[in-house]
């Protein structure tokens, strides 16, 4: 059904829609990331299409599969016409960003502009977008983290971020480490059931005689 | 003569007990058993451990059997510390505060594997166990912990709280590698 | 802190005018502990409001990354919590797009009535928590022993009372339990009644109308263009409900209504959560009896679906078929799809992404409470602080969903 959208819009952009397919049945549209705006905005003034009703807004990282880099993935829907379409642009980390050097490489932005004045619902993920993947919206009204604390270094969600590496607020208590093995029989044991470890049969159930390891 | 009759009244029902035995205790032993018996609570709920914890505190498993009844919105009128739920790195600063606002004594249950150890969220975001910043005097595993659990972790905490045991509870590794290298 | 006895004047006191700035939350009792909200109120007033999410993120997209798709659905129940298994189907219905498979009949209804199952305890948890928040606490305790009725249900089918981890790509974990049909069918008119009960008890109260009823409002094109789905867009008026509009599994074969509201306040949104639930129910109804009793559960294809356990130990293809599921995972085609279910809060959207491998390349949650939440804080500047808490109470907001 909206097959009709996709090739609207290429008579209405025409070289600037670079490619279109509908795999799975999602009819998607990757279009030149300079007109991304004004494309957002035909999709919802044109009668034809009236994508009114804002759904959702990511970013994928093809890091080193692709290039450029980034895909920014919009859906949208049509309240009535109930059609739907995908629109994707992509991106790369802009080189004329001052964070040029490989220092700053984590840092870095990439640049698409942004939606929040044709569909509103688009600004939390945008900043969603923009905290996770590093991809800056320029003409956001209020572009700040949004899952992340401010102090957060780096992009979580680009694939050279390691997936374990924290950054704590809090320090670390020094006492966490304070126990360290060996232990005490029963510690870590339930606490209060003495009367159970008292038991002889007992303790060697609930004691610390792990035969097998380290035996042989 | 009246007024004699009333004050032996008064005191044969003082001292009733005297004649079938009566019993000591320390200050603090009273102390404790009393303050085992009247939690208040302070929930700091995050996440899907709520679900669980919402069943806990209503009437099929009632926690307020166990004189865990009045929860406490706020941490300085409350001594026990519900943690329930995953706590991230940004909520971190916000249990610490929390914790630090709480009068003395004061206890922390870690209900739910998150807050004991970050369970399966071993990730950037998450804080791998409360312990890491706030000691902790009892853990409840489970992902949800079922009630009947938590209830045992509980009465774990009174047992702890009766015996005026204050040190901060450890997860023993499944196996000591110090005593392992002992044995070899 | 300031010594609280300041010497008052005996003139006429100097209030400050300037605005008050508040913080709200996330540690707030009403807040659900994942929120805060920055105020700057004049009196009472609110004029700016900053609400802040984030605090319950707990990298669900990351985590993703990193496994196979079977081991995604923990990580999948854990973002609704209060509707587990809505996720998983919503989940298992996206790799299934990607595969291209469809689940036999009986699957589907069985999908179809734990589904449903679950959003009648979401909804029971959101009505009754906005209600206890309120100060009513007894229809909180009717609605949570309405829950406990259909979590006996879960429990028996599933193992589990909150995260069932039970869906899997091309089928169900295991079939229904011999007494499936039966427990539902007694247990659904006990939590009915708890829940015309609670009803009663809110429905003629003053106070929880007073703070409903006009409270929060919204409009419908603010709410469209701001990305509402679910409950929360129907009580605008919108009647745009997945299941209706484009139904996926069975649901274009039952009948039922979608309640809709007309102004988009806190009171029609706590309505349109009551009707559903009664929808809810007579879509279980249905889907129960055209279910069979009898047929398959899971595709019938060996790339997809892990063997029977006494195949795995007997034989020599169940086993390397059961190690190559586990192991290297379900190979879905390269591509990139979008799925999309009803859940618990409105259209719950999957895209995902992969490269031909067992792994996910990504997996982007498109979490319907996320836009909803946005739409928070255009309801509240201009309303007063107790506001505040019918109304973030009505929006639904559950902190894995939102925060991932
Ligand atoms: S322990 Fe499990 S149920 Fe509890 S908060 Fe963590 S993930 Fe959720």
């Amino acid at each position: 059904m909206s097959t009709k959208v996709l090739a609207r819009l290429e008579q209405a952009f025409g070289a600037s829609i670079l490619e279109t397919h509908d795999q799975f049945g999602d009819d998607t549209a990757v279009v030149d990331p300079s007109r991304w705006l004004e494309i957002a905005r035909f999709l919802r003034d044109d009668e034809a299409c009236s994508m009114d009703h804002f759904i959702d807004l990511t970013a994928v990282d093809y890091l080193g599969r692709a290039e450029p880099r980034f895909e920014v993935v919009l859906h949208v829907r049509s309240i009535e016409k109930l059609h739907r379409v995908r629109l994707k642009a992509r991106i790369d980390v802009s080189a004329s960003d001052d964070a040029a050097d490989d220092a700053n490489a984590e840092t870095a932005l990439a640049r698409i502009d942004s939606l929040v004045s044709v569909w509103p619902g688009a600004n939390w993920f945008e900043r969603e977008c923009f905290d996770m993947f590093g991809v800056a919206f320029s003409g956001h009204p209020d572009l700040r983290r949004i899952l992340m604390y401010g102090e957060f270094v780096g992009h979580p969600l680009r694939k050279d971020y390691d997936a374990s590496k924290t950054q704590p607020l809090v320090e670390y208590r020094a006492a966490a480490n304070e126990k360290l093995p060996p232990f005490d029989q029963h510690e870590g044991m339930s606490f209060g059931r003495q009367t159970h470890a008292q038991r002889p049969a007992a303790r060697n159930l609930l004691g610390f005689e792990t035969p097998g390891l380290g035996e042989d | 003569m009246s007024s004699s009759i009333s004050a032996a009244a008064t005191t044969t029902l003082v001292l009733e007990g005297s004649e079938q035995g009566f019993a000591t205790t320390r200050f603090e032993d009273v102390l404790n058993w009393a303050r085992k018996y009247s939690l208040f609570q302070y929930p700091f709920v995050t996440a899907c451990c709520a679900m669980e914890f919402m069943a806990l505190a209503s009437p099929r498993f009632d926690m307020a059997r166990f004189g865990a009844e009045a929860p406490r919105f706020s941490p300085r009128q409350s001594d026990l510390l519900w943690v329930v739920g995953t706590i991230s790195q940004r909520q971190a600063p916000v249990l610490k505060t929390v914790y630090d606002q709480m009068a003395d004594p004061k206890y922390v249950l870690a209900f739910g594997t998150c807050a004991s150890s970050g369970g399966f969220y071993d990730n950037y975001t998450t804080l791998a166990g409360i312990d890491k910043i706030v000691p902790v005097d009892v853990y409840v595993p489970g992902c949800p912990p079922r009630p009947e659990s938590v209830i045992d972790g509980l009465l774990m905490l009174q047992d702890k709280i009766a015996r005026g045991d204050r040190t901060a509870g450890v997860v023993k590794p499944r196996f000591d590698p110090v005593q392992l290298r002992r044995k070899a | 802190m300031e010594p609280l006895d300041v010497e008052l004047s005996e003139g006429e006191l100097e209030l400050p005018n300037d605005p008050m700035q508040v913080l709200m939350g996330p540690a707030h009792p009403a807040m659900h502990g994942t929120v805060r909200v920055v105020l700057e109120l004049s009196g009472e007033s609110i004029r700016k409001a900053d609400v802040q999410i984030g605090y319950l993120h707990r990298g669900f997209e990351k985590m993703c990354e990193r496994g196979t798709w079977t081991q995604c659905f923990p990580y999948v129940d854990r973002l609704n919590y209060a509707s587990p298994l809505l996720n998983n189907v919503g989940f298992a219905l996206a790799v299934e797009k990607m595969l291209g498979v469809t689940v036999p009949e009986r699957c589907q209804h069985y999908r179809v009535a734990l589904g449903e199952l679950a959003r009648i305890c979401d909804h029971f948890v959101c009505s009754g928590a906005m209600a206890m928040e309120l100060g009513a606490f007894t229809p909180f305790l009717y609605f949570v022993k309405a829950r406990e009725l259909i979590w006996d249900i879960f429990e028996e089918e599933t193992g589990a009372r909150v995260t069932h981890s039970f869906g899997r790509v091309g089928g169900m974990a295991s079939p229904p339990t011999p007494a499936f049909k039966e427990m539902v069918r007694s247990s659904l008119p006990a939590a009915l009644a708890l829940l015309a009960d609670g009803e009663k008890l809110l429905m003629k109260n003053r106070i929880f109308l007073d703070r409903l009823e006009n409270v929060g409002v919204m409009s419908k094109e603010t709410a469209v263009s701001l990305g509402w789905t679910g409950v929360v867009l129907r009580s605008t008026g919108v009647p745009y409900d997945v299941r209706k509009v484009h139904p996926y599994m069975t649901y274009d074969r039952y009948d039922f209504e979608v309640p809709v509201g007309t102004r988009g306040d806190n009171y029609d949104r706590f309505m349109c959560r009551a009707e559903e639930i009664r929808q809810s129910v007579r879509i279980i109804e249905q889907a129960l009896a055209m279910m069979p009793d009898e047929g398959p559960m899971n595709v019938d294809d060996p790339r997809i679906v892990l063997p029977q356990k006494d195949e795995v130990y007997s034989t020599i293809e169940g086993t390397i078929q059961h190690f190559k599921i586990v192991m290297e995972g379900i190979k879905i085609p390269a591509g990139e799809c979008y799925s999309y279910t009803e859940a618990g809060n409105g259209e719950l959207g999957f895209y995902i992404v992969s490269d031909g491998s067992g792994t996910p390349y990504r997996v982007r949650i498109r979490p319907p409470c996320f836009a909803s939440t946005q739409g928070l804080e255009r309801m509240i500047v201009g309303a007063m602080v107790p506001d505040i808490v019918p109304t973030f109470g009505s929006i639904n907001m559950i902190g894995g969903e939102c925060d991932h």
